[in-house]
């Protein structure tokens, strides 16, 4: 269990790093630290991966199907058998990535209110113009950049089996 | 007795036209409704109803001397099928002396301080749930009927908006699942409609009675919201709303929940 020089001075600065995230969560101005990549829209869509990358669907898939990170499946279904308990708020999930394309999926994940006002789809990349958020979740997205591309990867990939739907 | 009634039916189905009925009338469902059988079985059965030993707790309390006024509620108001009968239906209602709306449990604290001269009963305490339930359930069967008061109105105007407003990171209403989505699933949960009127309940899952306020405030912490705080201003105005919505059905108090 010894550290390279190296790595310990590493986790010192991260050490330190979390200090001030703390600090940051004690004083209400600094609720905005935690910036968001920036991001441009075209008609329904955000074209460009918000960290410049390509997501993992196997890293998706986890965050789909985990009730503390995505939470996807208290409203969809979709694809997973072995999830029990999928909630039926909003359309399956399966076929997605037949239906839209990566950059529509990434605004639908972004913040779909952009598109529909009313929708009960949360906005997992937002932090602006939220009500009485929770002090443990302010100033934070639902999910990071890293985890929106990578969820967008999984759901790209989840394409409409023609022979399954066609079974009665 | 009957022609007391009649009056305040007529009111209230007036009120009941000018106020934007969301669901519809006869889609309106109590959330026992949305329970399995055997839940439904435990509620009906007063006997199986964990809930009724909390009344049965609170009749105690009803008959217990308190306070430096050394008085009990029964001193006061005699007994409670009588006098606590229809109570809980028509709740809250405006308080002159507080010149704002309170709640049972509010009505009941400021009893306790001004006529008992004892300390108010903490939020959830087994002595404040117990009584709730032993008022609530003096009203069982009875409609659910919101006082026509005019001092009430913009209180519960506010409660509709604050159950329409978003709320906490996820960014969604009490209307966005109680409106939009109910029958529908959240996960493994059925939405029911929100309507309040069978608590305090006993829920299984928190093994132990429960306020309303304490149901509100799992919903808003399911959003990831700040919840309001127990006695809260916001509280009894969402709870004005409620009632309002559940105008007319039947007080099950005290009622099951999974
Ligand atoms: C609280 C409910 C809720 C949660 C949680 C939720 N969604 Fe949604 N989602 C919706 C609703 C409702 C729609 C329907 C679109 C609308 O009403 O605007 C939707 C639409 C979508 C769509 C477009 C689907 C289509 O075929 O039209 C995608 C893709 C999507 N959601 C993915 C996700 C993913 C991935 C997650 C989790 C990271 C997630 N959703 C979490 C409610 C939710
Ligand atoms: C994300 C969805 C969601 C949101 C938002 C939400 N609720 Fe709920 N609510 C539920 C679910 C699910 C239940 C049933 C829980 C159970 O019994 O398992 C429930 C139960 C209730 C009940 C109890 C009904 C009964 O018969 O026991 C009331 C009252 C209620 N909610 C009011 C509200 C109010 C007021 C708000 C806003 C401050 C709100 N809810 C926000 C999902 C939600």
């Amino acid at each position: 269990m010894r550290m390279t020089g190296s790595r310990s001075r590493r986790l010192k600065s991260l050490a330190r790093r979390w200090a001030l995230a703390g600090l940051c969560l004690a004083l209400a101005p600094c609720a905005h630290a935690a910036v968001l990549a920036p991001f441009e829209v075209a008609g329904d869509a955000i074209p460009q991966s918000l960290t410049g990358d390509k997501g993992d669907p196997a890293r998706g898939r986890a965050i789909v199907v985990d009730r503390q990170k995505g939470l996807c499946l208290l409203c969809h279904s979709g694809p997973f058998a072995e999830q029990r308990f999928q909630g039926d708020i909003a359309p399956s999930l399966e076929g997605a990535g037949s239906r839209w394309s990566e950059g529509q999926l990434r605004l639908r994940l972004v913040d779909a209110p952009r598109l529909n006002r009313d929708t009960s789809m949360p906005s997992y990349y937002r932090i602006d113009g939220l009500n009485r958020v929770a002090p443990a979740f302010k100033g934070k997205p639902v999910l990071e950049a890293q985890q929106i591309e990578d969820v967008v990867a999984f759901l790209a990939s989840l394409r409409e089996t023609p022979t399954a739907q066609e079974k009665p | 007795m009957r022609a007391q009634w009649i009056l305040p039916a007529c009111v209230m189905l007036l009120a009941a036209n000018s106020a934007r009925a969301e669901i519809p009338l006869h889609e309106r469902k109590s959330g026992a409704e949305f329970m399995s059988p055997q839940t439904q079985a435990m509620q009906a059965d007063d006997v199986s109803n964990p809930g009724m030993l909390a009344a049965l707790d609170g009749e105690a309390f009803w008959k217990q001397k308190a306070g430096a006024a050394n008085k009990a509620c029964a001193d006061c108001h005699g007994p409670a099928e009588e006098s606590m009968k229809g109570v809980s239906a028509r709740y809250p209602a405006f308080n002159a002396s507080a010149s704002k709306p309170i709640d049972v449990q509010g009505q009941v604290n400021q009893c306790r301080s001004e006529r008992q001269q004892a300390a108010p009963f903490r939020f959830e305490s087994r002595e404040l749930l117990a009584l709730t339930t032993y008022i609530g359930l003096q009203s069982r069967g009875m409609p659910v009927s919101p006082p026509d008061d005019e001092r009430l109105t913009l209180f519960r105007e506010r409660g509709k908006a604050l159950f329409n407003q978003r709320l906490g990171q996820l960014n969604f209403s009490c209307a966005h699942c109680h409106e939009d989505n109910w029958g529908r699933k959240l996960g493994s949960a059925p939405i029911p409609q929100a309507h309040a009127n069978s608590y305090p309940i006993y829920r299984l899952e928190w093994q132990d009675v429960g306020s309303l306020q304490r149901r509100l405030r799992n919903c808003m912490t399911g959003v990831r919201a700040e919840a309001y705080s127990y006695g809260s201003p916001e509280f009894i105005e969402l709870e004005l709303f409620l009632a309002a919505r559940a105008r007319g059905m039947s007080v099950e108090t005290p009622g099951v929940r999974p």
